[in-house]
């Protein structure tokens, strides 16, 4: 049976070539057929992973709260010194300088990641900004959340740290990042369905063993993770959790 | 037993005060009125076993703490405890978190030094095969409003506290 296999939209959307070759690794490496499910965006990933149509996924911490308390996913690893961090930006003339300097109502531009949009949203409480006072202006991307906060469409915008940091010099110079989360627990995970499970010992050595050649090397690079990966245990997920559902 | 805070350990003048705890062990402290700001956009983060005894703690906790992480780990975590807090916001914790419900509130903690921090926390258990084998907390930076809102609301409760004993 073809095994179905999946990455987080906010991982796959600039880059899905990379993913493509990675998922031929995984076919000759677990010798099975393996199939790409290329979903792009986070509503209809759910809608796959509710029906448990996947059976390996590389996840944001959201998916992962969902796929291992619910559906008794077994994680495997996880990338090596990378943590999703998300920080508020506006343009460089608006009056905010820290986290309090916020003032409600705020129109906030995002995609729809929800950690980053959770994240967010924490980061704007020092000012008192609740639920209600933020109108979010959804965006495919993060270069269309800085398009919109530039033309003035939003007052703020909440990106992925990382995406940030890669926008275009030009794109960057038309704005200023006020608060940046240090989380460092927050991060995307490997898991495999739990009708697998004989397969998580092989599928983490595909994972470590990546590091050991240079077109594995190569391949990470393009991955954007040129770190690695690193075993992930229960526990470790487990506490991922906990500590995610303490800011929901 | 935790050890005394004694003016040695603080930087200016400060208040003595005689902790009383839950279990029955009291602690003498030096409080004083310097607060810490909170980490901008961090999260301070510790683990407990069932009784409160610290088995976890992040960096920015032991950093905002004062104490270093040897005397942290395996201590109850009222080592955090300031006199300012009263009791019962502890109850209605204790309570909460040991039906397996998820616990918030507003908390001054103590540092080694005698100064304070102000924290926006909560509390979960952490169920493993059906049990509660412990606790995280996960504070993050309050809005000073809801700050200024609950110290005055423990200074009424602590008033309370002390006419009834
Ligand atoms: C996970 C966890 C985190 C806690 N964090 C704090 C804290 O930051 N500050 C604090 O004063 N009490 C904290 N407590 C509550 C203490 O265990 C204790 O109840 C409180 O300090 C009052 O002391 P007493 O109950 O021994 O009288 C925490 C409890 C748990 C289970």
């Amino acid at each position: 049976m073809t095994l179905q296999f999946a990455v987080s939209p906010d991982h796959n959307a600039a880059q899905l070539a990379p993913w493509f070759i990675f998922n031929t690794l995984l076919q000759q490496s677990l010798g099975r057929p393996c199939h790409l499910a290329a979903e792009t965006n986070f509503d209809s990933l759910r809608k796959v992973l509710d029906a448990s149509a996947i059976d390996i996924i590389y996840a944001n911490a959201f998916d992962t709260a969902f796929l291992v308390r619910e559906k008794g996913f077994l994680p495997v690893a996880r990338g090596t010194g990378r943590s999703d961090e998300a920080l508020v930006a506006v343009r460089p003339s608006h009056p905010a300088r820290t986290a309090h300097d916020f003032v409600a109502p705020l129109k906030i531009a995002a995609t729809d990641a929800p950690d980053v949009e959770m994240i967010g949203r924490i980061l704007l409480e020092p000012s008192g900004i609740g639920p209600s006072d933020i109108e979010i202006i959804r965006c495919p991307n993060y270069v269309l959340v800085a398009k919109t906060l530039i033309s003035a469409n939003a007052d703020a915008g909440f990106f992925l740290a990382e995406s940030f940091d890669n926008l275009s010099h030009l794109v960057r110079r038309e704005l200023r990042d006020v608060v940046r989360s240090k989380i460092y627990v927050i991060r995307h995970a490997w898991l495999i369905a739990p009708w697998l499970a004989e397969l998580r010992t092989a599928l983490l050595s595909v994972l470590m063993g990546m590091t050991k050649d240079e077109p594995g090397r190569a391949l990470l690079a393009e991955l954007g993770q040129p770190g690695g990966w690193e075993e992930m245990t229960s526990e470790d997920a487990e506490f991922m959790i906990d500590l995610m559902s303490t800011l929901v | 037993m935790l050890r005394d805070i004694t003016p040695d350990d603080i930087a200016g003048p400060g208040i003595p005060h005689t902790l009383r705890y839950f279990d029955g062990t009291t602690r003498n402290v030096v409080v004083t009125s310097i607060e810490t700001p909170f980490p901008s956009g961090e999260l301070i983060v510790s683990q407990t076993d069932p009784k409160g005894i610290i088995t976890m703690c992040n960096e920015a906790f032991v950093r905002m703490s004062g104490y270093s992480r040897e005397e942290l780990l395996g201590a109850p975590h009222h080592i955090l405890r300031h006199p300012d807090m009263p009791a019962a916001a502890f109850e209605d914790l204790w309570k909460t978190i040991l039906s397996g419900k998820k616990w918030h509130g507003y908390v001054k903690n103590l540092r080694k030094d005698g100064g304070f921090y102000w924290v926006y926390a909560t509390i979960v258990p952490n169920i493993r095969n059906k049990m509660i084998t412990g606790y995280t907390s996960v504070r993050r930076e309050p809005d000073r409003r809801k700050v200024e809102e609950y110290a005055r609301l423990y200074a009424a409760m602590l008033l309370d506290q002390r006419s009834f004993l």
